[in-house]
């Protein structure tokens, strides 16, 4: 048995190494729409407000498999191609993204609007506010969540593999398809999947340290 | 440079201001003009708009219509007739024209005492950071914080919170300084410290308008009190004129007897 997991080694680290690049993938384009968006939800007009509400509120109520599904079999009827591989991060950062929205949504909410007043009152511009008086304090609330979330991107990758994607899941069944050793292959990707993990809640429980600051 | 003015030129010209929040009418066409060095303290029953009032002169909160002018230049709106809003970088360079310090101290809890006064130095006024610092120790140094400056907000008491927010204040060199109810949230006892602070920069001959509850102090350091009720101007005049308790404006009359009666 052991024999055949160090055989099948080096195929799933191929497939490790794609589950770790969709997920990076994922978490830094979902970052960037996120917090852009989530600003707009936040300080923009309200043609602005409820677009973001809208996108936020539809990507949250379906499914993530639905979604994948949807952006790989459904968009081309429009005629969208996308490949496996793209239509795959494409469908996830969605979803990540309204996620992230909500995240900054929450962390911005919970700064005092007194702290944004008192930044105007002495001539700071709305991206100054923003850069060096609001992301700094709502940053230690929205590390939590958004981490567990980048948890949650890694193991929602798996997902992938359902396009024939060939990420760490995909390279397991497929391990499996040919040595029919079920048990041992996945406790192994399990494994896998809860080290990333739990490196990456360990770093954020580090950085939540670092970055509390006292306050009232 | 003021345009149509022919009275002495007002460094703070507010005129025929109104503002409404829905069906509440906040300010009832409030004019009031502050010459340089003077110290004004508005008074009021709360309701009354005196701290929107004082929020509409940084533009912290817009009116229907009137206007504001500080030093000839229109605060909130550009000056050509319509009134459309300034830019974002035009308010912001308006704003940092006046000095405001809040109620609540509103010390960004992430920076240190020095800190929250050279962020708007260094990134506003284009100062280094080590020239910054100095503006600093010299504001800190005046409101008897010198030993403070590497503190967080949250290390410090609300009396020391407050000074800090008064100095983050005037260390952006302010033509005129607006004080929101600054003692209101202070434990008694601190709020002499504050008070003192105060009183030094009227000294220095800092133009302030302070909404306050201190009547005391207010009649010892102000050179106008303005009483306020129902968003409109009630009374204005020299402290002793406007304090007298057989004034012949009878809400200003039921207003001090009241104030007295709670507070004595």
């Amino acid at each position: 048995m052991l024999t055949q997991i160090a055989y099948a080694l080096p195929f799933l680290a191929q497939g490790f190494a794609l589950t770790l690049w969709v997920s990076l993938l994922v978490v830094v384009f979902s970052l960037i729409a996120g917090v852009i968006m989530g600003v707009g939800l936040v300080y923009g007009p309200m043609p602005l407000q409820w677009a973001v509400r809208i996108f936020s509120d539809t990507i949250r109520g379906i499914p993530i498999l639905v979604l994948i599904f949807f952006v790989y079999y459904g968009l081309p009827a429009v005629g969208l191609h996308l490949p496996s591989f793209w239509a795959a991060v494409l469908a996830l950062t969605l979803f990540k993204t309204a996620q992230v929205v909500e995240y900054l949504r929450g962390a911005v909410g919970s700064i005092p609007k007194g702290q944004s007043e008192a930044a105007m009152a002495i001539g700071l511009t709305f991206r100054q506010r923003l850069t060096y008086v609001i992301f700094p304090q709502a940053f230690r609330r929205f590390l939590p969540p958004w981490i567990n979330g980048v948890t949650d991107a890694v193991k929602g990758s798996a997902l992938v593999s359902l396009l024939g994607i060939t990420d760490l899941m995909q390279a397991i069944n497929q391990v499996i398809g040919r040595t029919y050793e079920a048990m041992p292959l996945y406790l192994l990707g399990a494994l896998i999947y809860f080290a990333v993990n739990y490196a990456l809640s360990q770093a954020s429980r580090r950085l939540e340290r670092r970055f509390s600051f006292i306050r009232d | 440079m003021s345009t149509g003015s022919n009275d002495t030129p007002a460094l703070l010209d507010i005129r025929d201001v109104s503002k409404a929040f829905g069906t509440v009418q906040v300010l009832r066409s409030v004019s009031l003009q502050v010459t340089r060095g003077e110290v004004v303290t508005v008074i009021g029953p709360s309701g009354s708009g005196k701290t929107t009032l004082l929020r509409c002169v940084n533009f912290l909160e817009s009116y229907d219509s009137g206007s504001i002018r500080i030093d000839g230049k229109e605060v909130g709106f550009r000056e050509a007739g319509a009134r459309q809003r300034r830019s974002e970088r035009d308010l912001a360079a308006m704003r940092a024209e006046t000095g405001m310090v809040f109620q609540s101290f509103n010390l960004f809890p992430h920076l240190t005492a020095a800190g929250n006064i050279m962020l708007g130095l260094t990134k506003v006024r284009g100062k280094s950071s080590a020239e910054a610092r100095t503006i600093a120790e010299h504001w800190l140094g005046r409101v008897g914080l010198a030993h403070k400056a590497d503190s967080l907000p949250a290390e410090l008491s609300g009396g020391q919170q407050q000074r800090v927010g008064i100095a983050r204040a005037v260390a952006m060199g302010p033509k005129i300084l607006l004080l929101d109810e600054i003692t209101s949230a202070l434990d008694p006892e601190l709020v002499g410290e504050v008070l003192e602070v105060v009183r030094s920069l009227a000294e220095d001959g800092m133009t302030m308008v302070m909404v306050t509850h201190e009547m005391a102090f207010a009649r010892d350091a102000s050179s106008r009190i303005v009483f306020m009720a129902d968003g409109g101007v009630s009374a204005a005049g020299p402290p002793a004129e406007i304090l007298a308790a057989d004034t012949d404006n009878e809400r200003l009359r039921t207003f001090l007897a009241r104030f007295r009666a709670s507070h004595f």
